[in-house]
């Protein structure tokens, strides 16, 4: 056990010093695991690879300033989180986050027959139409059901803003869907 | 807009953007594409965002009252 703590700490100072080696170990064990975070963020396969490709990028030019004691999948995540929030910044609010097939976006399983497909799409909309500071917070905290806390660390932010972000988002999700007359 | 609303709103959205279950892979291997990405030069800033420089740093030595205002939107 403890073989494998020292050899995960060296794998990290190797890293850290600019072995591509160690590099390549960290991006085989992690990718999966940044691949699904950023998928939760921008919802689209595709965009999501390339997301993670910029991310593993970014994560090697700023080898040097990587603190172990963050941990790697902290750090890794939070790089990740701003790769996607520029991608979403630079993307039409109206052709991010449309339902994509490859997910199955339309109705879940456990749908609410009383909510009608439109409304759905509706909703999905507006979100869509939300500053992406306060989408990304309620992607994460609402949608995907992430611990504020993780959410919090992802985004560099506090807890209590991150509640406020949501908080914010959810309000003005409420007023987009009121003035196309639907009332959540 | 109180509790039982915001939870309402809440239902509404999981059910309009349902949540990724488990911990989807990507459909391709990405290292040979983080490497090309590592070995390609990174891209140089536009002309124009050194023309947008050369105009502000003008524009401070000119009217340097200007600079808290900058300052501020900064």
């Amino acid at each position: 056990m403890e073989n494998g703590s020292s050899g995960a700490a060296n794998q990290l100072d190797q890293f850290r010093q600019g072995s591509v080696a160690a590099f390549e170990t960290l991006f085989r064990l992690h990718r999966r695991s940044v691949y699904a975070w950023i998928l939760r963020i921008v919802r689209n396969p595709a965009a999501a690879e390339d997301l993670t490709i910029e991310t593993f990028y970014r994560i090697y030019r700023a080898h040097a300033r990587f603190q172990p004691a963050r941990g790697f999948e902290a750090w890794a995540r939070s790089i990740a989180t701003h790769a996607a929030l520029d991608w979403l910044r630079a993307t039409h609010p109206e052709s991010a986050l449309l339902p994509d097939p490859a997910l199955e976006l339309a109705a879940p399983a456990t749908a609410d027959p009383a909510v009608s497909a439109e409304i759905r799409v509706k909703t999905a909309q507006a979100f869509n139409r939300l500053p992406p500071k306060l989408r990304i917070a309620a992607t994460l905290a609402v949608v995907e059901e992430q611990p504020q806390k993780e959410v919090a660390m992802a985004l560099g932010i506090s807890v209590a803003a991150v509640k406020l972000r949501v908080f914010r988002g959810l309000r003005l999700l409420r007023k987009d869907l009121e003035r196309q007359g639907i009332t959540p | 807009m109180n509790a039982r609303n915001e939870d309402r709103l809440k239902r509404l959205l999981q059910e309009a953007l349902p949540r990724i279950e488990g911990e989807p892979e990507p459909g391709r291997d990405l290292w040979p594409a983080v490497l090309r990405r590592l070995d390609a030069q990174p891209a140089a800033p536009p002309w124009f965002d050194w023309a947008l420089l050369a105009g502000l740093v003008g524009f401070v030595a000119f009217f340097p009252a200007s600079i808290p205002v900058f300052l501020y939107y900064l």
